[in-house]
């Protein structure tokens, strides 16, 4: 294997990399013929895939996609998947409890790594030889890697793909939409917080999914208020100066899946590998992503129902 | 042009973090006015292409850049309308339309950003970064070696 530093890195003959730790993988911009019909292959065993974006950073994507997956394995029969595309700040594999783990490799491809017997995890965070190695990658590489996560990683049979994205509209968001074209994207879901310094990047990311033609499931309100444990008053950390995200959605037409508020405890939980829905069953944090997950399967059945009438 | 440019740049500091919505904007924006009250001179270099937040943050949201002889004008802002700014939200034709590039043309741009911009004489020039260490981190870097790099200031969040 060249190495995340090598000359050669990048240069490597896809397929047949074997995921070692500090790996590199390269590839082409956009898939072409072979690599489409080895994608839609891999892809085919795929119900359900909601990508999870949001265009500013630090709004809660990699804790939602997390969350979503926790909540959505909860019933043990349907097996879940959680791909984390951020390649330079890759957050899953620390908020599910994963750290230190390695990727593995059988005849059929890649191995996710395995929270649960029905929720499997992949990650750049799992090819690094430290946690703090740093990926320095242009775009091409990213998309190289992006590409084999999805050709190489034997999923198995998968009712949701989530898969969580870096901030932005750039390499890592046309590439994902573009390899996923193999398969149908049921969604996005796109995360926010309510003051207009997010709202302005998020509306940018509505404007990235109407273009590239992804529809969108609809918004999440994060970190949406703060009630005190003590005195259990309301403030708003971050006021929603400009109507937050209700009134954006209400302006763009799309849908605002719910408000969660502000709990010192999800922060807490994401750093120590748990899940926040389980540690937490009693706050209205847990309550709001309850019902917000609700709505996603919802819309995911519904969406997958049409589909079968129209076919 | 190249050199020409940020000749008369005294100091050069990155604002970068790895982390998204640490307050990387924020920080940039409140030592450019920090700075600019001690009575330095300042500008602020926003190569923040997909989610350029600093127009807003000092209320410029709405201005375009023009062209000069030697490059593009900065769009001053601040009380005293001292401190230059540059960022790819004055080149958008609407404020919400995405910028949907790869890397290779993020790179041209941030090059255009370091080279073709009239910043003048400033003592301090703030460069606000997005989150990662990809394309635009490193054509900064790469486009800033030439000229007076003091060094970065990272941010973060406890957690």
């Amino acid at each position: 294997c060249p190495g995340t530093g090598s000359a050669q890195a990048g240069r490597a003959p896809p397929a047949r990399d074997a995921p070692t730790r500090g790996s590199a993988a390269a590839g082409a911009a956009g898939p072409d013929p072979v690599s489409a019909a080895a994608l839609r292959a891999r892809l085919r065993a795929v119900r359900h895939t909601v990508l999870v974006l949001s265009g500013k950073g630090g709004v809660g994507k990699s804790t939602f996609s997390a969350l979503l997956a926790h909540g959505l394995a909860a019933d043990e029969t349907k097996q879940v998947a959680l791909l984390d595309i951020d390649i330079c700040g890759p957050s899953i594999p620390k908020i599910m409890g994963l750290e230190g783990e390695q990727v593995h490799q059988s005849g059929s491809g890649w191995s996710p790594v395995y929270v649960e017997e029905n929720l499997g995890v992949m990650s750049v965070g799992f090819l690094l030889s430290s946690p703090d190695d740093a990926v320095i990658w242009r775009g091409p590489k990213k998309n190289g890697l992006i590409k084999q996560f999805l050709r190489d990683v034997d999923w198995g049979e998968v009712d949701y793909l989530i898969v969580d994205t870096p901030p932005g509209t750039s390499d890592e968001h046309l590439s994902i939409v573009q390899y996923l074209s193999a398969t149908r994207i049921d969604g996005a879901v796109i995360v926010t917080t309510p003051q207009e310094v997010s709202l302005q990047d998020v509306r940018k990311e509505i404007n990235f999914c109407r273009k590239v033609k992804l529809p969108i499931i609809g918004v999440v309100e994060n970190m949406s208020g703060f009630v005190c444990p003590k005195c259990k008053n309301e403030s708003q950390i971050f006021p929603p100066t400009t109507g937050g995200a209700e009134k954006m959605c209400q302006n763009l037409s799309v849908s605002l899946l719910g408000k969660v508020p502000l709990d010192p405890q999800i922060g807490k939980s994401c750093d120590s590998g748990q899940s926040f829905l389980a540690e937490a069953p009693e706050s209205p944090a847990t309550l709001s992503y309850r019902n917000i997950i609700q709505r996603i399967q919802e819309y995911c059945e519904q969406h997958h129902l049409q589909e079968e009438k129209i076919m | 042009a190249d050199r020409a440019n940020l000749a008369g740049v005294r100091h050069i500091v990155l604002v970068l973090s790895g982390k998204g919505g640490v307050g990387k904007s924020t920080l940039s924006t409140e030592l450019a006015l920090a700075l600019r009250h001690a009575g330095k001179r300042v500008g602020i270099l926003d190569v923040d292409l997909c989610g350029p937040s600093i127009p807003r943050m000092l209320r410029v949201q709405d201005s375009a850049v023009h062209q000069c002889d030697s490059g593009w004008v900065p769009v001053f802002v601040g009380q005293d309308k001292a401190i230059a700014l540059m960022s790819i939200g004055f080149l958008l034709e609407r404020p919400d339309d995405a910028v949907v590039w790869r890397g290779p043309k993020k790179n041209a741009l941030i090059k255009q950003f370091v080279t073709d911009v009239a910043w003048g004489d400033l003592d301090f020039l703030i460069v606000d970064t997005p989150p990662g260490t990809s394309d635009e981190h490193i054509s900064t870097v790469e486009a800033l070696r030439p000229h007076q790099l003091l060094g970065a200031v990272l941010v973060t969040t406890p957690q």
